[in-house]
């Protein structure tokens, strides 16, 4: 079994669900708005959506946005951290790779697929 | 006289707290967090989003946050800038008695980066309470999707209502395992067994060293019983003396193996054994964010362990930092729980914004955190990381998950003279120069530095402690093109009003 929402009805903090959707690399997953968007992939049972640079895949870790392992390409902007990143109806999520050979589908994206440094203040 | 502008940093426990005080004694308020909303780790809320009718079913003491930060936020002195980070903060000059700039990035990242705001502000006073994330050891497998930190697992749960997996094994060492577990449960999951690194000889003697503080800390130990109360209704098997020592699957975590460890957590041979999973999640206790204390120039102090993995702030009597005008509060100054960093904060935002260090309230406050404290020391002396931990890694044991550099090599670069120089062995290996900038392996090299006899280990009370992997001069990521962006000018903090009422309000609860 995978991740998964606690259901609406038998959660004790009473939820009324309102959903959503996104695209992640052109595929539709139905997600709730509220949910963060490494959320919407968890409860849609995918536990991995990036490459590391040996292209091993990764996916939620730490879960508050100290690790960079959940990043994602989000209506092209680069490297944004999906588990602090809420999903908004409509978002085109494309996944990353750090591998050689690049990233998922990625016509929006300019990486290369050899780092994000300048683009987390690298400064070192 | 105008009045005085205090900034706080965080609005977990300890900067709402920090906050409260500080409108109490007449300041006035700037109080900043990365969220959406206040609470921090403790309270975390559900998203406004989820239209949830019973939201403090999740939450202890919910009633008591609930008024406060409705005081807080809605206070005509205290401008509250949600979705906010702090990147950087900019000491003008060394020698300056001032606090640093404090350089925020506002608004919806979901705006696109157009839509973030750079702002400076300059205040009299400076606040931090940025609090902790969870410290993982790393084991052969730990890299695989699957595998959670503690902290991870609570905030899915907590925050969205989403439990990791049916079939999950929760490991590590400390209180906070409970919690966690509690919240698996309750959400559905079936957790197959908590496994606590520390042996129960240990735990005990840690605990009950010195009995008469347990009742000063009823709150935090109620809770624990609670929890514990919890697991057996569940007949959760909670099994010390166990730790996690590998992780198997294929591109995502299938079984772990787990094995029995001795009190300096060497594994007994033999003692090894698999169970399946779907998820497992683990932590080793907490790892201060540094990154703003070390760039504002405030003092570290060695942690209770004294390895070179474990630094605080360092902070007097009232919660001020080695530099002018700059407090800290909560999680950075030690792992305490939120009583403690509530009581931290109030002391911290009361003598921040110019209160009476002698006002009457702060007795009770102080001896407050004090109980914290010496809860503080009980839960590090209970539950210390074992010297012998990396008798779990193999060579190829991925050590820093962003660069995949692994054991044999950052060992390799500790015992070379020309690598023991940290930045050296830094470039040499590449551990810690990837996206999450060493938070997640920096506090595991420095130890396996030492213990491969890169650097002395352990640091005594008193020795000055290097800044080692916090040393960030950039907090939070920021963009290339926000960075190029000048900043809004210095917004003035708010229009002088009357103070009303200068109490300190009794924070713990
Ligand atoms: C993921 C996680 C879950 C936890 N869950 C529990 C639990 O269920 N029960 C329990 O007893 N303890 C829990 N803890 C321990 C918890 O940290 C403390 O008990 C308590 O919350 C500490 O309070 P604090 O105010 O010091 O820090 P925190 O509560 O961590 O608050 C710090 C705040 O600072 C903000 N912040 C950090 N950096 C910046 C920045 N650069 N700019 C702007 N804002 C910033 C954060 O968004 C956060 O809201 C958890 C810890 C973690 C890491
Ligand atoms: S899971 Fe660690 S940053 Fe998102």
């Amino acid at each position: 079994m995978s991740p998964r929402l606690v259901p609406a009805g038998s959660d004790p903090v009473g939820r009324r669900d309102r959903p959503l959707t996104i695209t992640v690399d052109g595929e539709p997953l139905a997600g709730v708005a509220g949910q963060s968007l490494a959320g919407v992939l968890l409860a849609a049972g995918r536990t991995s959506w990036r490459r590391s640079p040996s292209g091993a895949p990764r996916g939620v870790f730490c879960g508050i946005g100290v690790c960079f392992d959940c990043v994602v390409t989000v209506n092209g902007e680069r490297d944004v951290r999906a588990c602090r990143r809420r999903a908004l109806d409509g978002d085109a999520v494309t996944t990353q790779s750090r591998a050689a050979g690049g990233d998922a589908g990625s016509s929006t994206s300019s990486g290369t697929g050899t780092g994000t440094g300048t683009d987390f203040g690298d400064a070192r | 006289m105008t009045r005085r502008h205090v900034v706080v940093v965080g609005a977990g426990p300890a900067g709402l707290a920090a906050a409260d005080a500080a409108l109490a004694a007449g300041a006035e308020v700037t109080l900043i967090d990365t969220a959406e909303r206040p609470g921090g780790q403790y309270h975390r809320m559900l998203p406004d989003a989820f239209d949830a009718a019973s939201p403090e079913a999740l939450h202890h003491g919910y009633r008591a946050f609930e008024t406060r930060s409705r005081r807080v936020l809605g206070h005509p002195r205290c401008s509250w800038w949600a979705e906010s980070s702090v990147w950087a903060l900019e000491q003008p000059d060394p020698g300056s008695v001032t606090p640093p700039l404090v350089h925020v990035l506002t608004g919806d990242p979901g705006g696109g980066p157009g839509a973030r705001l750079r702002r400076v502000l300059a205040p009299d006073a400076l606040v931090l309470a940025v609090g902790a994330h969870d410290r993982v050891l790393p084991f052969p497998g730990w890299q695989l999707p699957g595998v959670f930190t503690a902290g991870a697992a609570q905030a899915l749960a907590k925050g969205e209502r989403l439990v990791i997996g049916d079939r999950v094994v929760v490991a590590g060492t400390g209180p906070f395992l409970l919690p966690v577990t509690a919240a698996l449960l309750a959400a559905g999951s079936q957790v197959v067994e908590v496994l606590e690194a520390a042996r129960t000889g240990g735990v005990l003697r840690g605990w009950l060293r010195r009995p008469w503080e347990l009742p000063a800390q009823a709150g935090k130990s109620g809770e624990l019983l609670e929890y514990a109360a919890t697991l057996r209704r569940h007949r959760v098997p909670y099994r010390p003396g166990r730790a996690v020592v590998e992780a198997r699957g294929d591109e995502r975590v299938e079984e772990i193996v787990s094995a029995e460890v001795r009190a300096d957590w060497s594994v007994v041979p033999g003692s090894e054994r698999t169970t399946a999973v779907d998820a497992v999640c683990v932590g080793h206790g907490f790892t201060p964010q540094l990154e703003l204390p070390v760039a504002a120039g405030c003092a570290l102090r060695p942690g209770p362990g004294g390895s070179p993995a474990e630094a605080f702030v360092d902070v007097d009597d009232d919660q001020a930092t080695s530099r002018p005008e700059v407090y800290a509060a909560g999680e950075i100054t030690g792992v305490a729980g939120a009583p403690a960093a509530r009581a931290e904060g109030a002391l911290a935002g009361w003598i921040a914004a110019g209160g009476d260090p002698e006002a009457r309230a702060l007795t009770a406050l102080r001896r407050s955190r004090d109980q914290g404290r010496a809860f503080a020391a009980r839960l590090a002396a209970a539950h210390p990381i074992g010297r012998a931990w990396p008798g779990w890694l193999r060579p190829d044991t991925v050590i820093c998950r962003c660069e995949e550099t692994d054991y044999a090599a950052v060992r390799r670069t500790a015992r070379d003279p020309a690598g023991t120089e940290p930045r050296v062995a830094k470039l040499a290996t590449r551990a810690g120069l990837g996206p999450c900038q060493a938070r997640v392996c920096g506090p595991t090299v420095a130890e396996l530095r030492a213990a491969a006899g890169g650097r002395p280990a352990g640091c005594r009370p008193g020795d000055p402690v290097p800044p080692g992997p916090h040393h960030r001069p950039v907090a939070e990521p920021i963009r290339l093109g926000e960075l190029a962006r000048p900043p809004e000018p210095p917004s003035p903090p708010g229009t002088p009003r009357q103070s009303s009422d200068p109490s300190v309000e009794e924070s713990t609860s």
